[in-house]
C-alpha cells in the first residue's frame, strides 16, 4: 500500500465522494519568449508537480514565500488560465476536459476572493448590482426574487440592506472584502478560493473576516482553498495545510500535525520565523540564508538545497518525490528516505 | 421595528457626515486657504530667528520628545486630524515600537518629525518635537526652517521605508545612491574615502557581494536586498535616530527574520534609537524596549513592552492582542473588535474608543460636559506604564487631558 503511495499519494483520490477538489501532479510553465523570432527559451516553471486532494466542507491551507507559486496554482485550479500538465478534478469530474458550456454550467460552484479589495470591485457599479451581476447571468434565482436574495446574501456578510446603492469607494477595506465575500457567496458554491484574503487588512478586521468565513462555512458547508504567507491566520482557519516550495509542494498533512511536528526543513525554518507577540519569548530562529532562487532556473536535485541547513550530498543532484512519512503526512525530503540515509551516512563516513 | 428605526437613523447619520453641500464646501476650500498661508507665513519668519526654534529638553537622556503635538490635513472635506496632542519621548539607544490600525497617524507622526508632511495642505499646528542636539540645546522640529532640517535629515535622523522599490531610484546604481547621502553630509571625504565607506556599510547590512552590488541596479536585486540597501544608506552617517516605518511588511517571513536580526545587531553596534513603526505585534514584541498604542490619531496607551504585551490596560489594546491567531494556541473563534475607527473630519468629544468598547465603566456612559464624558486623560498607572481610559480613573494618577489645538483659533 504504502509503495504505491511513495510514487502518486493521490492516485484514485477522484473516485473518493468525500474528496469535493483533487489535483494530481498539476503543472504551469510560463514560456520565456526571445525578442528574436520569438523563440521559447525557457520556462519558468511556477507550478511544477502539486498534488493535494480537500475534502468536502474542510479548509485547505496553501502556505509559502512570494513567488512559490501559490496563487498560480488556485488561479490554473480554477481554470483562469489552462494547465501545462496534470489532471484537477472538481466533484469527480476533470476540469480541463470540460467543454466551454460545461465550464460556465460549474462556475456558479466554483468561487474566487481575491487578495485586493480594493481593484477586485468595479468602481462604477453600486455594490447591489456587483454581487446581483453573476446571479442574474447564471439565473440562480427567478427574476422577481432577486432583489430580497441579494439583500439576504449581504445580510449573512455582514452587511446593511442600504448598502446595495453605495459604490466600493464610500466603504472601508474590511467591508470590501465582505462586499467580495458576497459576491462570490450569492452563487451558491461549494468551493471558494480565498486568495490572501486577509493579507492587505489590519489585525483586527482581519479577525472579522475569518471569523466571518468561518461562520459561512459551518452554515453552507463550504470548501475553502485558503491561500496565504500569514502562518498564524492559516493555522487558525485550516484543516490541513500545504507548503510550497518554488513550484513544488515540499509538505503536506494535517494542520495539527504540521504545526506541531513540522518535518521539511523549509517548514521547520518558516515556523521558526514566525514573530510572537511576547517579550519574552526567545526567539530559536532558523534564519535561512539568501533568497528564494529563479523559478526559470531552479537549482538541480532539491529546490531546496541552496539554503537547506541539512543538506547531503544526494540533495543536489537527485529531487525527492513526495512521500508518507507518517499516516497523512507527507513530505518530500531526502532526510525520510530510509534508503537515502543510509546511503548518505555511508558517504558521511567516507 | 425598533431594528428598522435604528437602522433608517443610522443611514441617516452616514448620509449626514459624507454629504458637503457646494456652499459648504467653497467655505472650507476658504478657511484652508487662508489657515495655510498664515501657517507658511509663520514658517517663513522662523527663518531669521533662531530663538524661534530652539529649546532645551526636559531630560537629556532622550534624543526625541514629542510634546502634545498636532498634525492636521487641511483638506477638501474639512480638517483631518491625523495626530491630535500625542506625547511621548524616545530614549537614547533604545527601540521605541508604534502600533496602531492603519489611519492611525503612526506614519504623520514620523513624517511630522522628519518634516516631509505634504505641505501646505499638512500642518503640524502646535506642540513641540524636540530634537537633542547633544549639547545642551535642542530643535524644536516644528519650527526648523528647511535649510537646518536638511542639515538633520539622514544625517542625525534617517528614515527606512516600507516600500523598498519605490523608495530607491531605478535609473541610479546601488553604489551612487549611497554615496550620495554621504557626499551630502560629509563634504571633507575624498572620492575614495567615500566610495570605501559605501563598500563597508553594504558588507555591514550583510550584502556578501558589496563590490558587484555597487555597480548594480536596484531592479536586479530582490527584495529582501533591496530592504538591506535601504538601511545601510540610513546607517551611513550613524544617525542618532533611525525611523523604521514598517520596514518589513512588504518582505516574506523568512527575509523578515533576516532583516529584523540585522535591525537588533546594527542597533547596539552604531548605539542609535530606533523608531519602530508597524502593525504587527510580533514584530514589536520582539524588537522594541518601549511600546507606545495609538488609535485615531491619539496614544491610548504607553510603556514598556512587558507593561504592554503581559499587562495591556486599555481595552483597544487587550482586544488587538487578542485578535491577532497565535501558532500554537488553538481558539474556536477569533476576538475581534466591533465597528469601526470613527470618521476622521468629524471625531466625537467622548473617548475615542467608547462606541466599540465592550469594558465601558459607569464614568465612561457620561454625556458630554460631565465628569467623565470628555476625552479621559492620560494616567500613570505604574512608573512606566500610562494609559488613556477611565477605567484606572480612580486608582492612577492622572497626568493631564491632551492639548489640541482648534482649527478655527489658528487664524486669530
Amino acid at each position: 500500500m504504502s509503495e504505491v503511495k511513495d510514487q502518486m499519494p493521490f492516485e484514485g483520490a477522484e473516485k473518493d465522494s468525500e474528496n469535493l477538489l483533487v489535483v494530481k501532479n498539476l503543472k504551469k510553465y510560463f514560456p520565456i519568449k526571445s525578442s528574436f523570432f520569438k523563440m521559447t527559451v525557457g520556462n519558468v516553471k511556477a507550478v511544477d508537480g502539486v498534488s493535494f486532494a480537500i475534502k468536502k466542507g474542510t479548509t485547505m491551507g496553501l502556505v509559502g514565500e512570494s513567488g512559490c507559486g501559490k496563487s498560480t496554482t488556485g488561479r490554473t485550479i480554477l481554470r483562469l488560465q489552462e494547465k501545462t500538465d496534470g489532471e484537477v478534478y472538481f466533484d469527480g469530474q476533470d476540469i480541463f476536459k470540460l467543454s466551454k458550456e460545461e465550464l460556465r454550467k460549474l462556475r456558479p460552484r466554483i468561487q474566487i476572493i481575491f487578495q485586493d479589495p480594493y481593484s477586485s470591485l468595479s468602481p462604477r457599479l453600486p455594490v447591489g448590482e456587483i454581487i446581483a451581476e453573476a446571479v442574474r447571468e447564471h439565473g440562480i434565482v427567478p427574476k422577481e426574487e432577486l432583489d430580497d436574495y441579494v439583500t439576504r446574501v449581504m445580510e449573512a456578510c455582514g452587511l446593511q440592506e442600504w448598502h446595495k446603492n453605495r459604490y466600493p469607494h464610500e466603504f472601508s477595506g474590511g467591508q470590501r472584502q465582505r462586499i467580495c465575500i458576497a459576491r462570490a457567496l450569492a452563487l451558491n458554491p461549494d468551493f471558494i478560493l480565498c486568495d490572501e484574503p486577509v493579507s492587505a487588512l489590519d489585525v483586527s478586521i482581519q479577525a472579522q473576516i475569518i471569523n466571518l468565513l468561518r461562520e459561512l462555512q459551518k452554515e453552507f458547508g463550504l470548501t475553502y482553498l485558503f491561500i496565504s504567507h500569514d502562518l498564524s491566520v492559516v493555522e487558525h482557519i485550516s484543516d490541513t495545510v500545504g507548503v510550497m516550495y518554488l513550484g513544488n509542494m515540499v509538505e503536506y498533512a494535517e494542520t495539527e500535525k504540521i504545526y506541531s511536528n513540522p518535518l521539511h526543513p523549509y517548514t521547520t525554518a518558516l515556523f521558526s520565523a514566525i514573530p510572537v507577540p511576547d517579550p519574552d519569548y526567545k526567539m530559536n530562529r532558523i534564519v535561512l540564508q539568501g533568497n528564494i532562487p529563479s523559478p526559470a532556473n531552479p537549482p538541480s536535485g532539491c529546490k531546496f538545497h541552496t539554503r537547506c541547513d541539512k543538506c547531503m550530498e544526494i540533495c543536489k543532484n537527485k529531487a525527492p518525490e513526495m512521500m508518507e512519512v507518517e499516516p497523512g503526512h507527507f513530505c518530500a525530503c531526502h532526510l525520510y528516505d530510509k534508503n537515502v540515509s543510509e546511503e548518505n551516512k555511508e558517504t558521511k563516513e567516507n | 421595528m425598533a431594528d428598522n428605526k435604528e437602522k433608517v437613523e443610522e443611514n441617516k447619520q452616514e448620509n449626514n457626515s459624507s454629504y458637503i453641500s457646494a456652499k459648504e464646501s467653497r467655505k472650507i476650500t476658504k478657511f484652508n486657504r487662508k489657515v495655510t498661508k498664515k501657517l507658511e507665513a509663520d514658517r517663513a519668519n522662523a527663518k531669521k530667528d533662531p530663538s524661534l526654534y530652539t529649546t532645551k529638553m526636559k531630560d537629556e537622556n532622550n534624543v526625541v520628545e514629542f510634546d502634545n503635538v498636532c498634525t492636521y490635513f487641511f483638506t477638501d472635506v474639512g480638517v483631518v486630524k491625523s495626530v491630535d496632542g500625542i506625547n511621548f519621548n524616545i530614549p537614547k539607544c533604545s527601540t521605541v515600537g508604534v502600533v496602531g490600525e492603519s489611519g492611525c497617524g503612526k506614519s504623520v507622526t514620523s513624517l511630522s518629525l522628519m518634516q516631509l508632511l505634504q505641505r501646505p495642505s499638512g500642518q503640524t499646528v502646535g506642540g513641540e518635537i524636540r530634537f537633542n542636539l547633544g549639547d545642551g540645546t535642542a530643535y524644536n522640529i516644528v519650527n526648523t526652517p528647511t535649510a537646518k532640517m536638511q542639515e538633520i535629515r539622514g544625517n542625525r535622523i534617517s528614515m527606512i521605508f516600507q516600500e523598498p522599490m519605490t523608495s530607491l531610484n531605478p535609473v541610479f546604481k546601488i553604489g551612487m545612491q549611497v554615496n550620495e547621502v554621504l557626499e551630502l553630509h560629509n563634504p571633507e571625504m575624498s572620492k575614495e574615502q567615500i566610495k570605501a565607506r559605501t563598500l563597508e556599510m553594504l558588507e555591514m547590512v550583510g550584502i556578501a557581494n558589496k563590490e558587484g552590488v555597487y555597480e548594480m541596479y536596484p531592479h536586479e536585486l530582490s527584495g529582501g536586498m533591496r530592504q538591506r540597501v535601504m538601511i545601510a544608506i540610513a546607517l551611513a552617517c550613524s544617525p542618532e535616530l533611525i525611523i523604521a516605518d514598517e520596514p518589513t511588511t512588504a518582505l516574506d517571513v523568512t527575509i523578515q527574520a533576516q532583516i529584523l536580526d540585522l535591525l537588533a545587531g546594527l542597533k547596539n553596534k552604531i548605539n542609535s534609537s530606533i523608531m519602530l513603526i508597524t502593525h504587527d505585534l510580533g514584530v514589536v514584541a520582539s524588537m522594541a524596549d518601549y511600546v507606545v498604542v495609538m488609535y485615531a490619531g491619539r496614544v491610548i496607551e504607553k510603556g514598556t513592552a512587558d507593561d504592554i504585551f503581559h499587562h495591556p490596560a486599555h481595552p483597544y489594546t487587550i482586544g488587538l492582542m487578542k485578535s491577532k491567531p497565535v501558532v500554537g494556541k488553538k481558539v474556536d473563534s477569533l476576538y475581534n473588535i466591533e465597528g469601526n475607527v470613527p470618521n476622521p473630519v468629524d471625531m466625537p468629544d467622548y473617548c475615542y474608543f467608547r462606541d466599540r468598547c465592550n469594558m465601558q465603566c459607569e464614568r465612561c456612559k457620561a454625556k458630554v460636559g460631565e465628569a467623565g464624558g470628555d476625552y479621559p486623560p492620560e494616567i500613570k498607572i505604574s512608573d512606566t506604564h500610562f494609559v488613556s481610559c477611565y477605567r484606572f480613573f480612580e486608582e492612577g494618577e492622572v497626568i493631564g487631558y491632551p492639548k489640541t489645538v482648534n482649527a478655527e483659533e489658528l487664524l486669530k
